[in-house]
């Protein structure tokens, strides 16, 4: 048999071939020769036919064939044959095949090898691809060699300990006593591979992180003498000493620093003299200001030192290095919620970063827009973001859109500009627009009332000059169906109205029923616009016309709202107006509730009502079960004592947090039959904050005085709730009269089960004495049978020294509470 | 930690993959593709940063062979520039002015070398001179087994 040809020979062979199928049939050709060469047990040219075979698999063909072959070489004396046959292990073998296990006695008996390059080979290969169950068997040789003299293994053991800790947790115990003297090292080679072996000893147990606390000295101290030491050639990179070591031992002096005041202190003067004293002209010195710069920010460092840190971050905004300009955007991103003033004195670059021609810059930059968007600046900020819109590209058009409806929402101005802004958006990025947008515009445009004219008369000569996008369109034909007495009558206030005829609007929105641009959601939306104006418009001999049409549609929503509006004009046409008739304000959050279901005019649209993402709140269960015990009686209802839920801490300035920030206000779908006190319906937990609860009808009902005893006086004051009849308002004002202050002061009230109550949190918990002031509280209590209101109530608190309790009924609602 | 590194030709063929955690080979057969796909139609001018699933992709072009690493969220990207840089430059010094035939026709030098340099994602030696001196020796002890007949020639025992 002749001898297998040579490896360069057949790569010299193989870039020859001109055609993917001529050098298929060439590895065919030399797989078969290196088969039958393994058959034959060959060991002088095993390690060339494996060393063959790891060429062609890195060209893609299979090689599995070679892989007991590589343990054959693993197994041989020579130097060379051990060396292709690891490489071959690390590039065919893996955990998944069980011959992988075979490996494992070798790698022991090299690990003890008399030759340390052979020990290295083997402490590489099992720190690259060891399985659990090599790293299992293993760990003991590896610890041993982690606490030798010789640097060049000890390196090794000490990176192979990394990986045997990543692949088994629990060993890490095992490696705790070999460091012990592991940063006394000289050599950099050891210290920056001990340096990463505690980083993933803290990074994994808060054990080890506050045993490996002690290091911190130790670690400034050789960070101090890189940066002071003079010119070592042997670790030099563009005159800064040993930056890969540098950035390793500022990473775990991040993490040994972090939530640890006395660490961070300890650390505070290095970080700044390294953030000083840092050449910045190349990519390295700047590498090493990056990591300061995230150290400082996650250690409890002085604010002195934080700002310094968002100014180097402001400099490397600056910097002619994209790559520079990439981490800076990344770095502010994470700190905006933190340091967000520091962060706004740089917003005018970042703005500038959004006309960067980098993507990844463009969307760090349009992220961190969005995070420094706040009242003062929104005006300028929505300028440039509309003009990013206009421009950027499709992929981030959808959330540059949702973004700047945030925004719009949380800082607009004035009610025209946001109107305006949407509009801008609806049209240049119409249809790109998240679905979710459309059901939160509608509500918006409900509840700017005097901007009704205008907005309608906006969107419909959008619609004249396209209706493509379909955001777009359905907003429009809703607003439409809505509006359009406002926009045939011609009586906007804010721009020169616009002279249309019932016909031409029903001709639009026709338009939009038969144009193949439109979407089956929007159909719907324009069947029932032109159903809604069949009250607002006279020509309803057309729009009869129309519904009876699609009645006999194909697409089975439209045909059964088609049926249903026939059905309207034909048999309930004295329902008809009602039905119809114009939407009242949604509130934010009770879009929810069973109430609103039914006050909603004919509009099916369900999109409107159950888009909204409601936090759950959780109540608090004790106090209920208190009066539970308490009352004894089953005719009440237990009360749950809630409290307004507190702003989620956000820790990044993306678009989620701000979604965040805006849907607290909601509460949770309510549930019919409120036995279990967890539950609670949705329309009693409106936010107070966001919406006006007391309308003028307040002032017609009279307080009363529920209790007086003891110097404790306890007023009921009402309001009636708008815009729900069923909810009365009622505020209790505690006093005082005796000479004592009471303290610890706790109200609560349980009403019959056909109502249902809610206690929003008081305005204290001292009854100053002598009248000196009250502790108020709100009561929500929803009646939707209006039937007499009753309550039990019981008072806790301390007064002189000695706790105080009282439970009495209260009967003597006026009649206007609960009418 | 750096969870790959790939060299490739702006041809799109792969020059050298050393993976630093355990996948699928289905697997990483897509992850190259695509990953190659992507970077190659980068423009010169963009930055060389780019997320890419859930990890950061830092990758530098050396003449015709494109340098792509892959590392976790909390790496730093710029040093992971200064690691590529490294590894080129230890090439350099090996081969002596090192192009990307070197690469192909003796890329098991590569890796060893790169083995010499990283082991599980991380640095080993952040000197180059030891690592180099390292190479070297094991190269001395490929090439006594070799010929080992003029090893025993030199102690004059045959």
């Amino acid at each position: 048999m002749p001898a297998p040809i040579r490896l360069r020979e057949l790569i010299r062979t193989i870039r020859t071939a001109r055609t993917q199928a001529e050098e298929r049939e060439m590895i065919q050709k030399e797989c078969a020769a290196i088969r039958s060469s393994f058959r034959e047990e060959d060991n002088t040219y095993r390690c060339r036919n494996v060393a063959k075979l790891l060429y062609m698999h890195m060209l893609g063909y299979p090689a599995h064939f070679g892989q007991l072959e590589c343990l054959k070489l693993i197994a041989s004396q020579k130097f060379t044959d051990k060396r292709i046959g690891y490489l071959g292990a690390m590039l065919l073998l893996d955990e998944r095949q069980d011959v992988h296990l075979l490996m494992t006695n070798c790698i022991k008996n090299d690990l003890n090898h008399s030759t340390q390059y052979v020990q290295g080979l083997s402490l590489c290969t099992l720190g690259c691809m060891g399985s659990s169950e090599m790293c299992r068997d293993l760990a003991g040789e590896v610890e041993k060699l982690l606490k030798t003299s010789n640097s060049y293994l000890r390196k090794k053991a000490a990176l192979c300990a990394v990986h045997v800790i990543r692949k088994v947790p629990e060993l890490m115990e095992m490696f705790l006593p070999a460091t012990k003297n592991l940063l006394s090292e000289k050599n950099h080679g050891v210290l920056h591979t001990s340096v990463v072996l505690l980083t993933e000893m803290c990074e994994r147990s808060p054990d080890m992180l506050s045993h490996f606390r002690k290091l911190v000295p130790q670690l400034v101290r050789i960070l101090k003498n890189l940066i002071m030491s003079g010119y070592s050639p042997e670790h030099d990179v563009s005159g800064i000493s040993d930056p890969f070591l540098q950035v390793r031992i500022l990473r775990l002096l991040r993490i040994l620093g972090k939530g640890d005041d006395d660490s961070s202190e300890a650390m505070n003067d290095i970080l700044a003299q390294v953030a000083t004293n840092t050449e910045t002209s190349k990519n390295v010195g700047n590498a090493i200001l990056y990591e300061t710069v995230l150290t400082i920010m996650d250690i409890k460092s002085e604010s002195g030192l934080r700002v310094l840190a968002i100014n180097i971050l402001g400099r490397f905004l600056l910097n002619n290095d994209k790559n520079i300009r990439y981490v800076a955007l990344t770095s502010l991103l994470k700190t905006v919620q933190t340091d967000h003033n520091a962060v706004q004195r740089h917003r005018s670059t970042i703005v500038d970063c959004l006309k960067d021609l980098d993507v990844s810059i463009k969307r760090r930059a349009m992220e961190l827009s969005f995070a420094l968007v706040n009242g003062n600046n929104i005006r300028g900020m929505m300028k440039e973001l509309l003009y990013f819109l206009d421009s950027c590209d499709p992929d981030f058009k959808a959330d540059c859109a949702s973004g700047i409806f945030l925004a719009a929402e949380k800082y607009a101005p004035s009610k025209r500009w946001h109107i305006d802004t949407i509009m801008r958006v609806l049209t240049t990025a119409g249809s790109y627009v998240r679905d979710d947008s459309v059901p939160n515009l509608i509500q918006l445009i409900t509840n700017s009332v005097e901007m009704h004219a205008y907005t309608v008369q906006r969107l419909y000569k959008a619609l004249l000059d396209d209706i493509s996008q379909q955001p777009l369109v359905q907003v429009a034909s809703w607003c439409i169906g809505e509006y359009g007495d406002l926009l045939v009558s011609g009586q906007c206030e804010e721009e020169e109205p616009i002279q249309v005829s019932e016909d031409e609007v029903l001709d639009v929105l026709e338009g939009l029923l038969v144009s193949n641009l439109s979407t089956p959601v929007t159909r719907a939306y324009s069947l029932t616009a032109i159903m809604k104006l069949s009250t607002r418009f006279s020509s309803v001999n057309r729009i009869k016309k129309v519904v009876s049409i699609y009645g006999s549609s194909i697409d089975v929503e439209l045909q059964q709202r088609a049926v249903e509006y026939n059905a309207l004009f034909k048999k309930y046409d004295h329902m008809r107006p009602a039905l119809l008739e114009r939407m009242p304000i949604m509130e934010k959050t009770a879009s929810n509730g069973p109430t609103d279901i039914v006050q909603t005019n004919g509009e099916t649209d369900s999109t409107i009502l159950d888009t909204k993402h409601l936090p759950n709140i959780t109540q608090p269960a004790s106090q209920a079960n208190d009066l539970l015990d308490l009352l004894g009686g089953n005719d009440v209802v237990p009360v749950i004592q809630t409290t307004v839920p507190t702003k989620p801490a956000s820790a990044g300035g993306e678009l989620l947090d701000l979604l965040g920030d805006l849907s607290l206000t909601g509460g949770p779908t309510p549930t019919p039959a409120p036995s279990v006190p967890m539950s609670q319906p949705s329309f009693l937990l409106d936010g107070l904050t966001s919406q006006p609860l007391f309308n003028d009808i307040a002032a017609v009902i009279p307080p009363m005085t529920a209790y007086n005893k003891n110097g404790l006086k306890i007023e009921f004051t009402f309001e009636r709730s708008n815009p729900n009849p069923n909810i009365a308002v009622i505020t209790i004002h505690a006093t005082n009269s005796s000479e004592a202050d009471m303290t610890e002061f706790v109200f609560q009230a349980a009403v019959p089960k056909t109502f249902q109550l809610q206690l929003l949190s008081p305005s204290s918990n001292v009854v100053p004495a002598l009248n000196q002031g009250s502790v108020t509280q709100v009561i929500r209590v929803l009646n939707p049978q209006k039937q007499q209101l009753r309550m039990r109530i019981k008072l806790t608190y301390t007064h002189k020294g000695s706790p105080v309790q009282d439970l009495a009924e209260v009967n003597n609602f006026p009649p206007q509470s609960w009418q | 930690m750096m969870r790959f590194m790939l060299l490739f030709s702006r041809q799109g063929k792969l020059r050298l993959q050393k993976w630093y955690k355990a996948t699928a080979e289905r697997d990483k057969k897509k992850m190259v593709r695509e990953l190659m796909q992507v970077v190659l139609a980068r423009k010169p001018k963009m930055c060389s940063f780019l997320e890419w699933r859930d990890l950061k992709i830092v990758y530098k072009r050396y003449a015709s062979l494109y340098f792509c690493c892959a590392v976790e969220e909390q790496d730093n990207e710029l040093i992971t520039l200064e690691v590529i840089h490294r590894f080129v430059e230890l090439l350099d010094k090996y081969f002596g002015s090192v192009c990307e035939l070197d690469i192909i026709f003796n890329f098991e030098k590569a890796y060893f070398i790169l083995d010499e340099f990283l082991m599980g994602g991380e640095i080993q030696d952040t000197s180059k001179k030891s690592v180099l001196k390292a190479i070297e020796q094991a190269d001395l002890l490929q090439e006594e087994d070799e010929s080992p007949r003029s090893v025993l020639e030199e102690m004059g025992l045959a």
